[in-house]
Formats: structure tokens, sequence, C-alpha cells
């Protein structure tokens, strides 16, 4: 084990990021021209690289495995965008802004990547007004603010409930204008499956054309990875079916470290499994825990004649109802952090109180909020005599008007109307924090390799706040990476363009070949699928919402063997050179069950309980917090970062410090 | 339920392709359309066949992947939906259900369903784009006060996920939906209305040398749409579209 260092620049916090681009190098535009950059995925991260790269003069190559770069999984992000615009005048700041997120991550990020990452945040609201995305207005003309959880202030800027979406058509578009002029060449339909490095640096990837299956060799002078996270080794999750680890991975086998693997977010609300052939869970945005209030009955008859369908949850009286946030946590209530509030739903349904076939679902009511709505209404109306009836069909407006689309959407999903019935939700996999270890510059441990976005690890600590992954992936690719990689890259105006035609690319070409063609030579027996599943149990399980010792490591042994049955008994139809779905799953899995050991393999080592990460061994005991998750900085305050080694569990840990200059480290109280 | 599917299987491009049917068992009303075809596929790897090709990745119906044409309709028969958004309650045992692919000149089959629809991306690459650096030395954010009417129908306007069943759907395989709400969102605000008219000719020009059919106003491309994409944006285009072609 040792000690890495993250590159950060010196000098006090606020002026850390300026005096870095004052400094840094750059590459005369004329250079520009001769310098190739390949982009991988075409999210928010990559395609706001791509299209900047591209604008600022270099040759981008990039490549995303839909067919079109506007499919990316960052479409489908809901609620919104986090700046310190302070337009509502609450008092926001880059300053606030930077404290919530490093407190919000548990105090487990990099302080300064966090205050750079505010201070660019306002840049972006700024550059995709300019773009034509189409943010919520109010009747001024100005633009509208929403809040979300964790924090105190209205700094969530959004479009309806598909921000992601159009944050994401604007990246694209502004890849369009380069794709037009000839400066970004696009792959759509392309599989990243190797890294390729040439005398140390990273030079290059081998990719596959997924309409033909053809292995493609391409160069460029530096490597940038924008392949978003890693929430499907878990099998369900809100991800979309395709999101994988596979370039991420391929690139820590070549040496990149993986940093924090097991900080993983589980997200609330989510729609529940309703039977064994689920293929996805669907999220509910957060934003519902305003007006939602969280319950289970508290008697157990009652949940009883409920999941046999002799009781409905509107007949259950509000005294045998147990609202569980309110009265664990009475400051916060419904709007805990998202950590916090999944695992008090796991607690009341391990308990026994889940109101659902599976056991697995509490109630998310919004039936107080119609009425305090309603009678708000009728009051503003000068209906003083309103009957209920009228006052729940003024309350509904109001919801409706907010919420609209999310109970269209449930309603679409489950076929029940939320309007008059609770919603049913439970926790989901959602996001994870840990990906790639990347410095100050957002290069991994591989020379001319970057990670941004959703890929890497750095900004988010143990748990991710509302809305903030959105600005990390446009700041990275808009206005953080297109700095730090010219520093790079100044070193590189001499070296030509790089050849294919080289020993590591037929290395790289070959490994890759060898692979897809054991995989689909295997005449195994058992469905790729099948495999995903069961690594989902078993992480589920054991790697999940709660985690401890004996559990840890029955996982990576069960992960190991799985791993074995999987590359004995797979079956993968179809060739290796034609279009072959199952093929690109079979790929992603194999990756999955090496990931899913390192994962577990990481939480066993952190025996301390952190934002997401929650070990049972470490809890606080007696107190008013009695039971609640128990940080231990001074053992724990270090970012993991894992080197490969030949196999996950011979995988070594080294250790980049936290230090917190500007914040104070304090427990997370919400109660 | 029990159902009997009637499916499109072309092994690539130059195949000729025919329909073939399969049966499935136990499907649960609860199911998407896409997790019915996962049983299928389920069931075909199980006894050594190919599985069915479908394109899919959000399973939210936003990201317009999804791409099946089913009992003659583009994403299925219940109104605003997409086909992973689809339910198998919307279906009743013992049902024959026929899938196929999106189809037109300009979006060729690949393999089984999944079709090429990198035509959309030409014609966005034509003009889909307002011309701004991604410098972030633009002017603040609120500084153009923008309308909340305009704000909102720009919005809707760019709510479209480009999945292409208002082409599948029009008999003339017309993509003026598409395109109509590309052109819309940006002349509807003020930092797109510069370049508005040239860029509702690139456009269209990009359209025509796709081979999309033109438009004889049938209304099939607004009925099928999942995102529920206005005519009314059409109208707009035209007037770029004309208002551009006379100066
Ligand atoms: C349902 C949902 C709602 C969310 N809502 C919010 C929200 O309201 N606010 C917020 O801030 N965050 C939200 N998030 C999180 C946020 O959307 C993601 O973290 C973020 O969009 C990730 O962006 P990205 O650019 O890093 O990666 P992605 O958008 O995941 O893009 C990955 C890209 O990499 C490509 N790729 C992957 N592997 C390969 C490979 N091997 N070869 C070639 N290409 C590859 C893909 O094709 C794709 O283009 C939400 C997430 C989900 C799931
Ligand atoms: S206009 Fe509607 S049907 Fe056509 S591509 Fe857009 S969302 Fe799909
Ligand atoms: S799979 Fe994304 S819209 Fe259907």
């Amino acid at each position: 084990m040792s000690t890495i260092d993250g590159k950060v620049p010196a000098g006090p916090i606020k002026d850390k990021w300026t005096t870095y681009k004052d400094k840094v190098n750059l590459v005369n535009p004329a250079n520009k021209r001769n310098i190739d950059i390949i982009v991988v995925g075409t999210g928010l991260a990559g395609g706001s690289a791509a299209a900047t790269l591209a604008e600022q003069g270099y040759n981008v190559k990039a490549f995303c495995y839909q067919d079109s770069p506007r499919r990316a999984h960052s479409i489908a992000a809901q609620g919104g965008i986090n700046a310190a615009k302070n337009y509502q005048g609450d008092g926001d700041s880059t300053y606030r802004l930077f404290y919530d997120t490093v407190k919000g991550g548990d105090y487990r990020s990099r302080e300064a990547n966090v205050h750079r990452l505010a201070e660019v945040s306002t840049n972006i609201i700024d550059q995709c007004v300019a773009q034509g995305v189409p943010f919520a207005r109010d009747y001024g003309g100005l633009l509208d603010n929403r809040s979300f959880g964790g924090v105190l202030v209205s700094r969530t800027f959004y479009a309806k409930g598909q921000t992601g979406q159009q944050l994401l058509l604007g990246a694209y578009s502004a890849m369009n204008r380069q794709i037009a002029r000839g400066k970004i060449q696009m792959f759509n339909r392309h599989e990243m499956l190797d890294l390729v490095i040439v005398d140390g640096k990273a030079r290059g990837i081998i990719a596959r054309n997924l309409v033909t299956g053809e292995i493609e060799r391409h160069s460029a002078h530096a490597v940038v990875l924008g392949t978003g996270g890693y929430g499907n080794v878990f099998f369900l999750s809100t991800n979309a079916m395709g999101s994988n680890t596979t370039a991420a991975w391929k690139t820590h086998k070549r040496g990149a470290y993986f940093a924090n693997p097991c900080y993983t977010q589980i997200h609330p609300t989510c729609i529940p499994r309703s039977g064994d052939y689920q293929s996805k869970l669907t999220l509910m945005s957060e934003s519902l825990r305003n007006d939602g209030r969280i319950w289970v009955p508290g008697r157990k008859e009652d949940v009883e004649a409920i999941r046999s369908g002799k009781l409905k949850p509107t007949e259950i009286a509000e005294e045998n109802r147990d609202y569980y946030l309110e009265r664990r946590y009475p400051a916060f209530g419904n709007l805990v952090p998202r950590d916090v509030a999944s695992r008090a739903a796991k607690e009341r349904c391990d308990a026994g109180f889940g109101v659902n076939a599976t056991g697995e679902a509490v109630y998310l009511d919004f039936a107080a909020a119609i009425v305090r709505y309603g009678k708000e209404q009728a009051l503003l109306k000068g209906e003083n005599n309103a009957t209920d009836a009228r006052i729940k069909e003024l309350g509904k407006e109001i919801v409706k008007a907010k919420y609209g689309n999310l109970f269209d959407m449930y309603k679409q999903i489950t076929a029940d109307n939320p309007y008059q019935t609770p919603m049913m939700i439970y926790p989901a996999v959602h996001y994870t924090m840990g990906g790639l270890w990347v410095d100050y510059n957002l290069m991994t441990s591989v020379q001319g390799c970057y990670a941004i976005g959703e890929a890497n690890f750095s900004d988010h600590g143990a748990n991710r706040l509302g809305a903030s992954a959105l600005m990390q992936g446009l700041a990275d690719g808009y206005f953080v990476l297109p700095y730090t990689i010219g520093d790079y890259l100044s070193n590189d105006i001499r070296t030509g363009k790089i050849s294919t035609d080289t020993p590591e690319f037929a290395e790289a070409e070959e490994n890759v070949k060898q692979r897809l063609e054991s995989l689909v030579g295997n005449n195994g027996t058992k469905s790729v699928d099948y495999y995903h599943k069961k690594l989902g149990n078993i992480m589920w399980n054991k790697c999940g919402m709660s985690r401890n010792e004996q559990g840890l490591k029955e996982a990576i042994a069960e992960i190991a063997e799985l791993r074995d049955d999987f590359y004995k008994n797979v079956s993968v139809p179809g060739g290796a050179y034609e279009l072959n779905q199952e093929l690109e799953k079979a790929g992603r899995v194999a990756d999955f069950l090496e990931l899913g050991e390192l994962f577990a393999k990481d939480a066993l080592d952190r025996n301390e309980s952190c934002g997401g990460h929650f070990r049972e061994e470490s809890v606080e005991v007696g107190g008013p917090q009695d039971g609640e998750a128990l940080r231990d900085d001074e053992n724990y305050a270090y970012v993991s970062a894992w080197e490969y080694k030949g196999k996950p569990s011979d995988a070594v840990l080294h250790k980049e410090e936290l230090t917190f200059n500007d914040i104070k480290l304090t427990q997370r109280s919400y109660k | 339920m029990n159902l009997t599917l009637k499916i499109w299987r072309q092994k690539s491009a130059n195949d000729k392709g025919k329909m073939v049917d399969y049966k499935v068992a136990g499907i649960s009303e609860h199911m998407s359309f896409l997790e019915m075809m996962d049983v299928l596929n389920e069931q075909l790897i199980n006894s050594g066949e190919e599985p069915v090709s479908f394109d899919h990745d959000c399973r939210e119906g936003i990201c317009g992947s999804c791409s099946m044409f089913i009992n003659g309709e583009a994403h299925g028969p219940v109104k605003g939906t997409t086909t992973c958004q689809l339910h198998m309650r919307s279906f009743n045992d013992g049902d024959t259900i026929y899938i196929e692919p999106f189809r037109a000149k300009a979006f060729p089959v690949i393999k089984d369903l999944v079709v090429n629809r990198s035509s959309f991306d030409r014609i966005q690459h034509s003009g889909g784009f307002i011309s701004v650096n991604t410098s972030g030395n633009t002017q603040d954010a609120n500084a153009t006060p923008i309308p909340k009417h305009d704000a909102d129908l720009a919005m809707d306007a760019a709510a479209c996920i480009g999945c292409g069943a208002c082409v599948a759907t029009c008999k003339n395989s017309s993509a003026m939906l598409f395109v109509g709400a590309k052109v819309s969102q940006y002349a509807l605000l003020p930092q797109g209305q510069v370049e508005a008219k040239e860029r509702a000719q690139n456009m269209v020009a990009q359209m025509d040398a796709e081979g999309f059919g033109n438009c004889t106003n049938t209304g099939a491309c607004e009925v099928e749409c999942p995102k529920g994409i206005s005519l009314s944006n059409i109208a707009r285009m035209n007037r770029e579209f004309l208002s551009g072609a006379i100066k």
C-alpha cells in the first residue's frame, strides 16, 4: 500500500482554479489541428467534452454504443441541475454550494475539486440558455428554481421533469455543429473493448462495430472516458439497460486505479419490483418528498390484511399508521438525505411491515398535501364553506400542476391512481459515486487517459446530493477538461499521428478477439441474464443498503464462484462478427462479475459507515444518535484507490489522504 | 396469459426477412412489452435459437431507442406511450400480436426489429443547433427574459425523443413532425431566432435528401407520437421555411 497524490494546486481554495488556469500550458490553435482526441461516451460529460474540444480545434473521435449520441443515459435524468446563481436571493453562494456538496458527501470527497465544481456551476446555466435549453421560467420570464433534499436554498434549475433530456440535447446540438464542420467524427453503435497504451501513455482504443461485429483500432494523443456509472452490477437499477462498466474496467485492468467502488447511491423513491421478470426499476423524482408523507401500518394485522387485499391503505386510521421518518427524524422528517431515507425503509420492511406482496414497499401518501393545498386554494378563491370534496378537488389541481407527469408515469407503470391511493415505493440502486481514480486534472493513473462524469470518483464523496451529477458532468466536459487536457497535450505537439500498426495495438486487438470468440464458442447452457440476475442478488443482499463483515466475505467468495461458472456454462448464441446483442451483454456481465468482487473487497476494507456505505459494525451506541451511522475520520478519511494485479482478489490498495482545510468535519445529524 | 407472436425476422440488411410465429406462456399483465420480449428471448436462447434483436435502453420512455410496430401501430395500441412503457395489461389472453420494425425508406432494417435511424442525426447536423461556442463566456442566463408562454411552447417542442414513430406511421414516411419540432424549439427562443430561417431551409433540404416523403397533412404522426408533439410545429416550420425562401 502507498499513498497517492491528487496533484491539487497550492494556495487558498478560492484561488486554486483561477491560478491554475493562469499558469497552465496551452496548445496554440495551429498545433491543435495536429492533435487527435478520443472521447468515449456522449452523455453530458462526454458530449460536452467532445463538442468543446472540437471547437477548440482538436480532432475528436467520439464513440457511443447507442445508435445516436442523443440517447446516452443522461437523457433519463428528471429532477434538475444545481448552480450557485443565487437568483432567488436566498443567500446562496459558491461557498455554500461547495459546503453543502462536501457535507452531503459525508466528507469523503476532494475539497479542491468540489470547490472548482461550485465555481463553474454558474457558467453552465449561462451556456445552456445560450444553446437554447428551455429551462422552466416564471411569469416575469426569468429562470425558475426548485429545492432538493439536504440543502436550505433553492438552486436547482429544471426543464419540466426532463432536465437531463434537455441538457443532453443541448450538448448533442453542440456536437452536431462540430460534426457538420468535420471536427468530430462520430462512431455510433461502437463499443470500446480495450485501452491501448504505448510507452506508458494512452494512445488509443479497440472498439467493436456493433452492426458488423468488426474489431477496429483507433489511435489518438489522449483518450477521454465519459462512460457513466456501474449501477447495473446490481442487475436491477434505475440505469439504462446498456449502462456498463466495460470501458472503465478495461482501463482499470490496463493500470488505472479504481476508486471507492463500494460507494453506491440507493435512491429511496423508486417504483417497487413487481416480479422476477423485472428488467429495470423506475425512479420517482426526489421532489415528491416535498409533499408526500412516507408511512407503513403500525400493526402487523393491518399489514396482513393489506397484503391479502382485505384492507385498503386509505381505510387505516391515522393512529394506526407509522410515519417512521417523521417519528425518527423530527427535524428533517420526510426530507432526510437519500441514504438515511433508504435505510429507514429497509428497516421497516425487514421488520415485516412492507405493504405489497413481496414485502418490499412503503407508502408515499399525498392525501394530507391535497387537503392542505385545497384549503389554501379555497381561502384564496373566497370559498369559505367549501365541502371536503371541493377542497380535495382544488388540492388535486395543485398537486397535478406540481407532479402531474410523475403521477402519470406511476399510473402507466402500476395501473394505480396516486391521486386516490398512496404510491408504493422502495429504494433502488441509482448512482455510483465510485469510479476511476483521477487527479485534479481529471487524469487517471494512466498517462493521457482521462475520466469525466459519473465514470470518475471525485466530487460526490460517499453520497451524492440531488441535482449534482448533471452539474458535474457538464462542468467536467465544458469547463474543466478542456483546460487540463491542454496542459498534457502541450508536450505532444511534435509527436505526429499515432500509428495503429504497432505491437501494442495488435496485442490489444488479439486480446479482444480471443475473448469474443471464446464467449460465442462456449456452448454453455445458461443465458447471460441468468448470471446477471444471480450477481445482482448477491450484490443486493450482501453489498446493498447495509453491509457487514460476514456478508461481504461471503459475497467475495460467491461472486468468484459465479464467475467461474459463467465462463464454463454461459451460452451466447450467434457469431462474433455480426450484430449480436447477447454477446454485447455477455461482455458487460463478465466485467461486472469482476467489478462486483472488488466492490465487496472495498466495502470490507472500509469498516466505517459513511454516506451510502453503511457498515453494521459502525453505528452510534447510546445517546440521541443511537443506531445511526458512525463515521470514523481518524482511520478512514481517505480515498481507496485499487490497483489491478491479475484478479480482483489480488487488487492492491493505495490511499489518497483527504484533508479538509476549509470545512470542519462534523457528524451529519438529521434528528 | 398465453400469446401468439408473429415477429419480423431478418438476419441482416440484405436478407429478405419474413414473419415467424412464436408462442409465449405465463405472461403477467404487469410486465412491460419489452419484458415480455425478454421472456421470449430467454426461451429462444434456452432452446439454442437466436434471440430477436431490438433496440432499447432506458425503458422509461425517454431515450427514443425502442421502436416496434405493434399490431399495425407505432409503439402499439396505447396513446402517448413508447413501446417500453406499454404494459401487457393492454392485451388479452390468447391474443395474436404482430411485431414489426419501424419501416421507411430512410430507416433501413439492420437486423430483425433494429433499424438505422442515422438519417435523423444527419438532419440535425444540417442545422439542429444554435451557433454559439461552449466557452461559458456568454451573457448571464437571466439577461434576456423569455415570456413563460414561449419558453413553455419551446419545451413542448423540445420533448421529442427522436424515436421515428411519426415517420413509421406516415403513409408518405414524412419526417415533418420531427424536423418541425426542432425548428420550432429554436424559433420560439430569442437565442435561436437569428438563424431560424436558414435552419429551416437547411434541415428541410437534408430531410428531402435522406428520402423522407412529403407531408400531405394526414395528421397520423401527431396521433402516434408518444410525446404529444403538436402539428402546430409543422405549421411554424413552414412559416420559417417560406419566409426564408422568399428572402
Ligand atoms: C433515472 C435517473 C434520474 C436522474 N436524475 C438526476 C437529476 O435529476 N439530477 C442529477 O444531477 N443527476 C441525475 N441522475 C444522475 C445523472 O443522470 C447521471 O449521473 C449522469 O447523467 C451521467 O452522465 P455521464 O455523461 O457521466 O454518463 P452517461 O450519460 O451514462 O453516458 C455514458 C456514455 O458512455 C457510452 N458508453 C458506455 N460504455 C461504452 C463503451 N464501452 N464504448 C462506447 N461507449 C460507451 C454510452 O453510449 C453513453 O454515451 C439521474 C440518474 C438516473 C438513472
Ligand atoms: S415527433 Fe414524436 S414520433 Fe416523431 S420522433 Fe419525435 S417523439 Fe418520436
Ligand atoms: S427504451 Fe428508451 S424510450 Fe423506450
